[in-house]
């Protein structure tokens, strides 16, 4: 009954129930505000220093943000194209090597399992990025298939550098040849005697980048990074940040703004892509892939039940998880996210509507907002708009060669 | 003599609730207990000095929050404890731990297989998904699907409805966790032996069927469906044992009014025109009532307390058929020190929780097998728990209360009846198996309480010593439970009922059928409850 000591190692986890990125040296000191909270069992921060300056730094200069809890897998094998076929609503076989697809998957019933990016690393291998974890139904995905599918989250180590000016402080860092990446383009590059990929991707809407290095070169990276930055305002951010940022860009995220079909307990509030936005990922000249039918019985039959839409709402008070009404009386759905944004100057939402409010009918929708002021709420009913999203565009966000800032 | 509107016959929980609600809506009831203390299976008792044992049950969850709050009990002193946790003990040295908190659980899960550890959200999220269909049923009177009353159509019409609420796959799940194993069940999603040993035990406890029967599956839905302050599965401590739990039921009774009479056997029920009218006691004492309520079980109750020639053959066929085979017994121990188990790491929160020796389902079948044969199983599965870890009132500081709650451990031994050897016998496997896995722990023991279902059965009146006056399997529940035409509390013979576990919707420390049997027994004495909510909804 002795156990080898690596097993033993293995069981004093449970000391340390949020456990530090690999970049949690270098970000820890940094971190001001102290405001630590675990994403999937990780350490990471709401903000750094202050909010809205990180925000800005989003938007102005440069933003350093820490993806490493960000769940991965990689898919490897000659069956990885075909597999990942099966798995998601795009068509994989159109993403040449090198290409980076958003995309989403889902269960038989149509309902989405989560969204994600796909990263084609090579003719036959692949990452999978995503928020939930999906290990058992990847699996079941391969079965009979010649395919190998590992969890390599805690492995691979991640930055989102994001903002007018990471371009300058990748090329400042050596990365040469990085001007040439187009959006969801990516290429490896050498650094500290391996090698880093670097996409040009993200969740801000801007210009910007995600990197991938082995946990091992984690550090090595933050500290090329960060010189290259001195001057070119490259600062490190927290979550809030970056959410003000995603909102405006119009990204959704899995389990704030839909329920992802392995997490909901009620049968209610599962989604198919066509209720939150996702109906132009699916790829119905697609012979199989999970949920098809169901959700092309859905679309025949009409019975797509929810819509996801950006809202724009008078004045300039957040709406927070408000709801959203009809003719200032019919409940008609629920605002998953909203800001006042900064950059458009507008007060903007996402929300979760009935159809056919949101789909066919646009007009007479209010929400109704509780602004909680020194022990006092003030009740107000405001207008909405159905609006594009992104709330914001950025030419620089896809101009090519990326500008300097 | 003293005349009194309702006996109620055995101060077990039950029967605690159902006297508080019938008390607190204005009739006089009288607990007539055989033993001296109330409680039956939810009591604390101090057997050597300074110790308090949960002697019988020993973890709270499934007593319903409604109940508490209309009978008042936190004011009587109720406090239940949520603890973290818990470890299965591998023979190779390892162990598997369960946290309360998420990540720490799907690190430790992923030891053992990383796509178990994925694989743990989509389980609980289906189990859980069942039990908020079924959770709601449990704070109403099954209905009588043969009887068209109006009231029994319209709670027909409610599972019906709740069944329309459930998609066609929800169903086809519930169909299955309905029949199945829970080693079926379990090979669904997971592939670590000691992984599914730890999430089968639920499946078996006090059930006289092995992880491979079917219908083991509803078993741990039924163990699955508590909740502590709202989190649904959780389990906690009573402070002061479980018979804190019959303490401030018995508390709160008297509070209003009710008269408790311990040391007081019920010997018959007393039935005039075939209307029962009260109790002869042992002592040939006499108690008459309007109404009698029995808290011991069907068995008891029908083939004891009454005479057979009262009742419909096919009721006491029935009767006789209820499935309450005795599989479990337990060892309560005063221990000197807390014990050590090396597998544990230093300080682990594991200690706090449920731990066990178990770590596969043939092991656990095996001792299945050696039940059936009519023996206790030669390597038992152990319910171990040190709740003095949290509770300080339970032992003196630095001293503890363990609770082992083991399985399997047949009625008779290979057909005749136990005797002192055997228990002895049998509380030695128990030691010597702890022992495997934590050196010294013979020498801290002071005190050692063995109860076998020989104990059970004389001591807290379970026929059989089966622990939930009946085993929850499907045959058994909803209008069945117990005796179908008669899941209503009432019995065959007028103003006789039944509020115990062998009713629905059935054992553990729950407190859902003595309620229900109040709210029948009120309906035709046509009187009001002074307070009954309903079952909160799991929102
Ligand atoms: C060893 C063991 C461990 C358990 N562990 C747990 C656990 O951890 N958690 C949990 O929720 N549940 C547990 N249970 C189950 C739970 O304790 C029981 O289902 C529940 O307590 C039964 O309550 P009751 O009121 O229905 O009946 P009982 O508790 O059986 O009460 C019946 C009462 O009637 C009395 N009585 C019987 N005959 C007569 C008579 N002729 N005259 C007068 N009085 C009489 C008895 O003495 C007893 O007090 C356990 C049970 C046992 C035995």
């Amino acid at each position: 009954m002795t156990l080898d000591p690596i097993r033993k190692a293995e069981q004093e986890h449970f000391r340390t129930l949020l456990m530090p990125t690999p970049f949690h040296p270098r970000l820890a000191p940094l971190v001001e505000t102290q405001s630590w909270y675990g994403w999937a069992g990780m350490l990471v921060a709401h903000s750094v220093f202050d909010e809205e300056l990180e925000y800005f730094a989003i938007r102005s200069t440069a933003a350093l943000f820490d993806i490493s809890p960000m769940i991965k897998y990689r898919i490897t094998g000659p069956d990885a194209e075909r597999c990942l076929n099966r798995l998601t609503v795009r068509d994989v076989s159109k993403q040449k090597v090198g290409r980076v697809q958003y995309t989403a998957w889902c269960d038989d019933e149509g309902h989405v399992l989560d969204d994600g990016t796909l990263f084609r690393l090579g003719a036959a291998d692949f990452r999978l990025c995503c928020q939930e974890r999906h290990l058992p139904w990847l699996l079941d995905t391969a079965r009979g298939m010649d395919v190998a599918i590992r969890e390599e989250t805690q492995e691979i180590a991640g930055l989102a550098l994001q903002g007018p000016t990471s371009f300058a402080v990748l090329s400042k860092a050596g990365f040469d040849g990085v001007e040439a990446l187009r959006p969801f383009q990516l290429a490896e590059f050498d650094h500290d005697g391996g090698k880093v990929m670097i996409s040009r991707t993200g969740f801000t809407g801007d210009l910007g980048y995600e990197l991938f290095v082995p946990a091992t070169a984690a550090l090595s990276l933050w500290d090329r990074l960060w010189e290259a930055g001195r001057l070119h305002g490259l600062n490190a951010i927290g979550y809030n940040a970056l959410n003000r940022a995603r909102i405006e860009a119009g990204f959704i995220v899995a389990n704030g703004d839909f329920v992802t079909a392995e997490t909901a307990l009620r049968a209610d509030r599962v989604r198919m892509p066509d209720e939150i936005g996702l109906d132009w990922l699916v790829d119905v000249d697609k012979v199989q892939f999970n949920g098809r039918s169901a959700i092309l019985a859905a679309r025949k039959n009409g019975t797509l039940k929810h819509v996801l839409v950006g809202l724009e709402i008078d004045d300039n008070t957040p709406a927070e998880a408000a709801i959203v009404y009809h003719g200032n009386k019919r409940e008609v759905g629920l605002i998953s996210a909203a800001i006042w944004s900064p950059t458009a100057k507008r007060n903007i939402a996402i929300a979760s509507l009935e159809r056919p409010y949101g789909s066919e009918i646009l007009d007479d929708l209010w929400v109704e907002i509780y602004a909680l002021r020194e022990l006092k709420y003030h009740k107000m009913m405001k207008r909405a708009r159905v609006v594009e999203r992104p709330f914001v565009k950025l030419a620089r966000r896809s101009a090519n060669p990326p500008a300097r800032f | 003599m003293q005349k009194y509107d309702v006996i109620m016959i055995g101060g077990g929980h039950n029967g605690l609730v159902a006297a508080g609600y019938l008390q607190r809506a204005g009739l006089k009831v009288v607990v007539l207990e055989k033993n001296d203390w109330v409680g039956g299976a939810a009591t604390s008792r101090e057997l050597t000095e300074g110790f308090l044992y949960s002697n019988c049950s020993y973890v709270c969850s499934l007593f319903r929050p409604e109940i508490m709050r209309d009978l008042e009990l936190p004011r009587h002193g109720l406090q239940i404890i949520s603890y973290d946790g818990g470890a299965v003990f591998a023979r190779n040295g390892d162990y598997l731990g369960t946290y309360r908190d998420h990540e720490s659980h799907r690190r430790e899960f992923a030891r053992f297989s990383p796509r178990d550890a994925e694989a743990y959200d989509r389980y609980s999220r289906d189990v859980t998904r069942q039990c908020r269909f079924i959770q709601p049923l449990l704070m109403r009177t099954a209905p009588d699907p043969f009887s068209f009353r109006p009231r029994d159509i319209s709670e027909l019409v409610y599972l019906a409805r709740k069944f329309g609420d459930m998609g066609a796959a929800d169903m086809a799940a519930m169909m299955r966790f309905w029949t199945m194993s829970i080693s079926d069940y379990l090979d669904e999603y997971f592939e670590s032996p000691v992984i599914k040993a730890s999430l089968a035990i639920s499946g078996i406890i006090g059930t006289a069927l092995g992880p491979k029967s079917p219908g083991t599956a509803y078993v741990l839905l039924h163990h699955y469906m508590g909740e502590v302050d709202g989190s649904v599965g959780a389990w906690g401590y009573a402070r002061g044992g479980m018979g804190a739990v019959t303490k401030a039921l018995a508390a709160s009774f008297q509070s209003v009014g009710g008269t408790i009479l311990t040391g007081s056997e019920v010997d018959k029920v007393i039935t005039r025109n075939g209307r029962a009218i009260g109790v002869a006691l042992a002592n040939g004492d006499e108690v008459h009532a309007d109404r009698v309520v029995s808290n011991a079980d069907v068995k008891r109750t029908f083939l004891k307390l009454v005479d057979e020639k009262d009742l419909p053959d096919r009721f006491v066929h029935r009767v006789r058929h209820f499935k309450m085979r005795g599989s479990s017994g337990k060892l309560n121990i005063a221990l000197d020190s807390l014990p050590e188990f090396p597998a544990l790491p230093k300080d682990s929160r594991c200690l706090r929780g449920d731990m066990h020796f178990t770590d596969d389902l043939e092991r656990m079948e095996r001792g299945y097998d050696d039940w059936k044969a009519g023996r206790w199983s030669a390597d038992p599965f152990i319910d171990m728990m040190i709740p003095t870890t949290l509770d300080p009132t339970m032992a003196p500081p630095g001293k503890h209360f363990m609770s082992c709650f083991v399985q399997y451990c047949p009625p008779q031994v290979e057909g005749r009846d136990w005797t002192d050897a055997d228990r002895d016998a049998f509380a030695e496997t128990v030691v010597s198996q702890i022992s495997d896995y934590s050196p010294g722990f013979r020498d801290r023991i002071r005190h050692m309480e063995v109860r076998t279902p020989r104990e059970l059965e004389a001591e807290v009146g379970l026929t059989e010593g089966n622990i939930f006056q009946g085993e929850l399997t499907f045959d058994q529940l909803l209008f069945n439970r117990p005796v179908p035409g008669y899941a209503q509390y009432r019995s065959p013979i007028d103003g006789l009922y039944i509020c115990g576990s062998s009713t629905h919707p059935g054992g553990g420390v729950m407190g859902a059928p003595g309620r229900n049997a109040a709210a029948e027994i009120l309906r035709d004495a046509k009187m009001k409850p002074a307070q009954m909510r309903e079952a909160h909804d799991v929102l």
